[in-house]
């Protein structure tokens, strides 16, 4: 599993699908939607997210509506992974289905500012903020879970017949 | 060792003997769908070219979140989902006949199903003593295409309501107080099981209202055990049959057990833009609105509607006030116009929107302005939520709601009663 590196987008509690993908452009072509994800968070994070980016985030992350829009327009403008307190139940299991890293970390929020650099190792579970120079263990993903990130998803494992 | 509720349908659709914490492959009874979330779905199973649906035959999808369609591409979506319907031989639940879970409620969920929607509100049916649970539309595609799906077999918390409900306080009221003491993130991959004297009490639709919610407070699940309320429901909607009796071991083992007396309790109020962010109705009385709603998958059935028609009843909506009522589903809708309540909202000053989510959702049918103030009996109240994120959302029942709009001010409902 590749290591992931790149500048750290950082958010609080309770960040609601509502806020990751708005119900008013849910209905919009896709590329449309792209726009706007988490912008009422942040106005700048759609224009400026880049390949590889983490975010790193506060408690219940992705609460709210099982929309997958909401992970997938995530992945889809670049995010490579999601550290967080703790996360929503049906966006977590999305983000996992969907082969977006998601891990939760004790303390992460209070120990990253945004705009800094970090680097996720999925199979040791070590989160690096190579700005302030700071390690921290994340939470290890159960092997099934870990086995559907390498996949691509589930839908991928489905297809090879390993599901 | 005694199980939980949920444990023991879980081992029962995967045919092992599981407890919390174990990760099982298990058989879904119904899979539900609805507009925002079935085209992905759709397409993903598309993607993959698979000919053979094992879940096809057990897949429900409803129209109901942008209905009837405001936009041409939401109108493309629901033509994709109308012919994929055709095409696998699904269910397919078109415009005008109402919400998800309500349907599913009417129409299809029974004691002891295993039931996963693409939708988070799909824990309604829990209400039957069903374990029924949220997922995105890629995990209900692979539900659709093998007919299970892997779960993690959750841990339990108990919730055991006591006391007799006082005048002017509902299930909606009771759900607040939950979510006052567990918090929006309290109960998180856990399964909620109600239980107690006031729930034994309640109707079944109060009870809907109550597992609709239990997923804001980040749960599975929200599962009240069968009884003989769920019985004459089952009865009443003409399919007794359908009915046995669920139930927890004595010796199940809970992670936590909360106690809610609801024998001292006022109406509540959930303030923006948090689900738990609860205060007596006395605390905001006053507080200006210019938008009521009433209806969704939460408090949109005819024991709602009839509530605030008592409250409105000879008396007019505040004029500078909107009041938006929208029937859960057909079967609400025609017994509202039968016992003439759609009469009296459109007396008092209200419209009636067609069967389904409404404006909840934020996409149609009452989208609020900025700086607008909304008083809902909806189930979220998240910035943005009804369109737009310079409005402000506030939680409360339907007699608070219906008593809010005469006066055009959040209002305690006990003056109305």
């Amino acid at each position: 599993m590749k290591v992931i590196r790149g500048r750290v987008w950082k958010f609080g509690d309770n960040i609601d699908t509502d806020l990751i993908a708005p119900g008013k452009y849910l209905g919009l072509p896709y590329e449309k939607l792209l726009e706007h994800i988490l912008e009422p968070a942040n106005p700048e994070f759609p224009s400026k997210v880049k390949e590889g980016d983490i975010i790193i985030a506060g408690k219940n992350f992705g609460c709210g509506s099982s929309r997958e829009q909401a992970p997938r327009g995530l992945k889809d403008l670049g995010v490579g992974a999601i550290v967080a307190e703790s996360f929503a139940r049906i966006f977590f299991r999305n983000c996992i289905g969907i082969g977006l890293p998601a891990v939760t970390c004790s303390g992460v929020a209070g120990n990253f500012q945004d705009g800094d650099e970090a680097e996720l190792d999925l199979r040791t579970g070590i989160l690096k903020n190579l700005t302030t120079g700071k390690s921290f263990q994340t939470s290890k993903l159960p092997d099934m879970m870990l086995e559907i990130l390498e996949t691509g998803g589930i839908l991928e494992m489905l297809k090879k017949g390993t599901f | 060792m005694g199980k939980t509720i949920a444990e023991k349908i879980l081992s029962e659709k995967s045919g092992k003997d599981v407890y919390a914490g174990d990760i099982v492959v298990a058989h879904v009874d119904r899979i539900g769908l609805q507009d925002g979330t079935a085209p992905l779905t759709i397409r993903q199973i598309e993607k993959i070219g698979v000919e053979k649906l094992d879940g096809a035959k057990k897949t429900f999808f409803f129209i109901d979140h942008s209905s009837p369609s405001p936009r041409r591409e939401l109108s493309n979506d629901h033509n994709l989902i109308r012919s994929f319907a055709k095409k696998s031989g699904a269910f397919l639940s078109d415009v005008g006949n109402g919400n998800f879970h309500q349907i599913m409620a009417e129409r299809f969920a029974k004691p002891g199903d295993l039931i996963i929607g693409a939708d988070s509100h799909t824990c309604t049916a829990g209400a039957f003593g069903a374990f029924a649970t949220g997922m995105g539309s890629t995990d209900v595609a692979v539900g659709i295409i093998l007919g299970k799906n892997w779960f993690r077999v959750p841990e339990t918390f108990k919730i055991e309501v006591t006391g007799e409900t006082p005048s002017g306080v509902y299930s909606k009221d009771i759900m607040l107080e939950i979510m006052r003491v567990v918090r929006a993130d309290g109960a998180t991959y856990r399964a909620l099981e109600f239980t107690g004297e006031t729930i034994s009490a309640m109707t079944m639709e109060e009870r809907l209202t109550l597992c609709n919610m239990a997923i804001e407070t980040g749960a599975k699940t929200g599962i009240c055990p069968s009884d003989n309320k769920t019985r004459e429901y089952l009865k009443e909607m003409g399919r007794e049959s359908d009915f046995r009796e669920i139930k927890p071991d004595e010796d199940a083992e809970y992670e936590k057990e909360f106690n809610i007396d609801v024998s001292d309790l006022p109406p509540l109020v959930a303030k923006p833009h948090s689900v738990d962010n609860v205060v007596s109705v006395e605390e905001v009385e006053g507080t200006d609105v210019n938008q009521v709603y009433i209806g969704t998958c939460t408090n949109g059935r005819i024991s709602d509607i009839e509530v605030a028609v008592k409250i409105l009843k000879g008396r007019k909506v505040d004029e500078e006030t909107r009041l938006i009522v929208t029937p859960a589903s057909k079967r609400v809708y025609l017994e509202a116009l039968r016992r003439g309540f759609l009469e009296i909202i459109m007396e008092a000053g209200g419209i009636v929107n067609p069967p389904g989510c409404g404006p909840c959702v934020g996409i149609h049918q009452g989208v609020l302005g900025d700086g607008e103030v909304c008083i809902s009996t909806q189930n979220r109240n998240f910035r943005g939520r009804m369109g737009n994120p310079e409005s402000e959302i506030y939680l409360a029942s339907p007699a608070t709601c219906a008593a809010s709009a005469i006066e055009g001010k959040i209002t305690d409902p006990r003056r109305y009663l």
